[in-house]
């Protein structure tokens, strides 16, 4: 074959690659994976249900490999005691995991509180987890995109990325991060990703004998969490940080931090 | 254990996944950095504004900014849990994070430092080199060091005017471009925490400025310091020299040594001054802003500002760190011995500084009802207690110097002196 022949073959081969090259498109993995419009993951805590068993902290745990003696989880429960001096009590022991077998009150290194029932006005119980928040201050600031928002507004880490900074840990405002005690990576609640794209409720959810916890897709009008979000008070978490969390709650306080 | 749980105590209501996780080694990066920076901008200060008195401390803290600046590195290193990954933020930056900038900044700063110390000793190098070929007799160390010489020259032998006369333009213009940068790598690490909207006593747009101008006051201190060392062991070996009969081993007299030092440190003093009242007045203003508009927050601020961290702050920082040192420096007839000690006080105080600003800006829960305490592990017994701990903290601040002994080898921040 001669020289100018080869060139001008390879040129028509080329050309005609080309053609039905440019008809495919370059997709995002994570695209493929995630991108369903017609989901956002939200989150429905109702505090009238809650009584503090801890079985939602203990489920999370164990669903998602979490040693439950370390001193850190995904998800937990606060209590709440409002005395009629007004003064707040506020504690979670080991963040609920065995839920509140005492009335005292944990201060930590303080020790203990005991409270006069007589004067209790109030009390509740709060759960805590993630808010899988529409603007995270999580992910603008870990410096190597370990951390990212899917499309259907989920905040995951990518564990084989994460350099241990701590900085996400840093910028959340709910202090729901933490680092894995065994990976040594930031972890935090991702609504247990892997059972709710498979149709299944959250570890927590699943676990609560009361129905306190309740997972939904607030794109659909049909799902009764929707229904509830956008037909009833609800509330959510320290929104004057402007991260738009997805947690709602009913019945939160102002006294709820 | 979880990081973080071996040196935090917790009190009152603070959330189960709070630590202090920032610990010792984030409070000497902005402190390694800023020395970096301020021991830049001090030499800066001759080579751009022309400030001639300040001629001979410029070229030693240029030295020394260059030894200090692997160091700036090691305090984030020691700290990543996955410190193999450190690489990572530079192969795949997230620009929206304030952190990300830093391998960018930092290899920008580090090549205009490395270019202009290579433009300052150029001719000491060529010149070296040419006594040491027309040697008939050389030892293994003056062989070595022609060679090493001859490489670092990168084929440029010229000592022409003119050639020597561009050096000096080169200088004078990387010095001009390093001013900016070198505030940039400070300030930024201002931002790192001034950025956290989180964290109630670091958010603040001051905080920038704030760490700038105390990474300058620390940087001249630190100069100042070691500058009185250095000439202190010089006058010690020619003094040596002299009772050993050994004339000539100096072409300076103990004597005349000292009335360089005495003139070198009084200006570079004045300087350290001005930068300080500075950063004063602009961290005053912060916690009276903080006060006065007595936001949400200000409620547990002030508990740990005026309560748990009062010894902190307003004794070692405010009163040890700068009040002191002002007085010292401002009594009249400021000798080196006095502006000695008040450099390693301001230094303390530049250290408290951010040691109230890291470890105070986690002090208290984002509950607001609830505080952290610190405990510096002081015995390691893993890794962790080694790294983030005392050992930890002193192999960083040891660096430098043992860097800087062998730099002085290559770059000698003491030849001009002749000419004077």
């Amino acid at each position: 074959m001669k020289r100018r022949d080869f060139l001008r073959q390879t040129a028509i081969a080329v050309a005609g690659a080309a053609i039905p090259l440019s008809a495919l498109e370059i997709i995002d993995p994570r695209e493929l994976l995630a991108a369903r419009p017609d989901l956002r993951w939200i989150f429905l805590v109702d505090t009238y249900k809650c009584v503090g068993c801890g079985m939602c902290v203990q489920a999370c745990k164990k669903e998602n490999e979490i040693p439950l003696e370390a001193n850190v989880t995904r998800t937990w429960v606060e209590r709440y005691v409002i005395t009629s001096d007004g003064q707040v009590h506020a504690d979670s022991p080991k963040g609920a995991l065995n839920g509140f077998t005492t009335q005292k009150i944990d201060l930590n290194a303080a020790g203990e509180r005991k409270i006069d029932e007589g004067q209790i006005e109030q009390g509740f119980f709060v759960p805590k987890l993630c808010n899988q928040c529409e603007n995270p201050p999580c992910v603008q600031v870990c410096p190597v995109g370990a951390t990212y928002k899917t499309p259907d507004g989920i905040v995951l880490v990518d564990r084989k990325w994460c350099i241990g900074c701590g900085y996400c840990i840093m910028g959340c405002p709910y202090g729901v991060r933490f680092f894995h005690p065994e990976y040594h990576v930031a972890e935090k609640c991702n609504f247990c990703y892997h059972r709710i794209h498979k149709g299944m409720q959250t570890a927590c959810a699943f676990a609560c004998p009361f129905g306190a916890r309740e997972i939904g897709n607030l794109k659909d009008p049909n799902d009764p969490v929707t229904h509830t979000v956008m037909t009833q008070r609800v509330g959510v978490l320290k929104d004057e940080f402007g991260t738009k969390p997805q947690v709602f709650y009913i019945g939160l306080n102002k006294e709820v931090r | 254990m979880v990081h973080g749980e071996a040196w935090t105590v917790k009190e009152f209501f603070v959330l189960p996944n709070e630590y202090i996780y920032w610990s010792i080694q984030i409070v000497l990066y902005p402190f390694m950095t800023g020395l970096v920076a301020g021991a830049f901008v001090l030499s800066s200060l001759y080579h751009v504004f022309g400030v001639e008195k300040l001629k001979d401390i410029a070229r030693f803290s240029l030295v020394f900014s260059f030894a200090l600046l692997p160091v700036a590195m090691m305090p984030l290193m020691l700290h990543l849990q996955q410190p193999l990954r450190g690489t990572y933020v530079m192969l795949t930056p997230h620009f929206t994070s304030a952190i990300s900038a830093f391998g960018i900044v930092f290899m920008t700063y580090a090549c205009i430092v490395a270019s202009e110390l290579w433009f300052v000793y150029r001719q000491h190098f060529v010149e070296t080199v040419h006594v040491l070929r027309d040697k008939p007799q050389r030892s293994s160390g003056e062989t070595l060091r022609m060679n090493l010489y001859s490489a670092l020259t990168l084929g440029a032998w010229d000592l022409s005017d003119k050639a020597l006369h561009r050096d000096h333009k080169a200088v004078t213009w990387l010095a001009g471009l390093g001013i900016p940068i070198a505030c940039f790598l400070h300030g930024y690490a201002g931002f790192i925490f001034g950025s956290v909207k989180a964290n109630a006593l670091w958010m603040t747009p001051l905080m920038p400025v704030i760490f700038i101008m105390s990474a300058v006051v620390s940087g001249i201190a630190l100069c100042i310091v070691c500058y009185i060392v250095t000439m202190e062991i010089r006058k010690w070996r020619i003094k040596r020299a002299w009772r050993k009969k050994h004339p000539g081993a100096c072409s300076l007299t103990a004597e005349e040594l000292r009335g360089v030092q005495a003139f070198e440190v009084k200006m570079t003093s004045r300087y350290l001054l001005i930068f300080m009242v500075l950063a004063v007045v602009l961290e005053l203003l912060d916690i009276i802003f903080r006060g006065y508009t007595a936001v949400k927050s200000w409620d547990i601020l002030r508990e740990v500002i005026y309560g748990i961290d009062f010894t902190k702050i307003f004794v070692l920082q405010y009163g040890i760190g700068n009040l002191l040192p002002l007085v010292l420096l401002l009594l009249p007839g400021l000798t080196v011995r006095r502006a000695a000690i008040a450099s390693m006080l301001v230094l303390f105080g530049v250290f408290m500084m951010r040691w109230n600003v890291v470890i105070g800006g986690q002090a208290f829960s984002l509950t607001f009802s609830g505080f952290m305490h610190y405990h510096l592990p002081i015995i390691p017994h893993n890794m962790e207690t080694f790294k983030e701990g005392l050992t930890g903290a002193l192999l960083v601040m040891g660096t430098p110097f043992a860097l800087f002994y062998f730099l002085n080898k290559i770059f000698p921040v003491f030849i001009d002196e002749k000419a004077r």
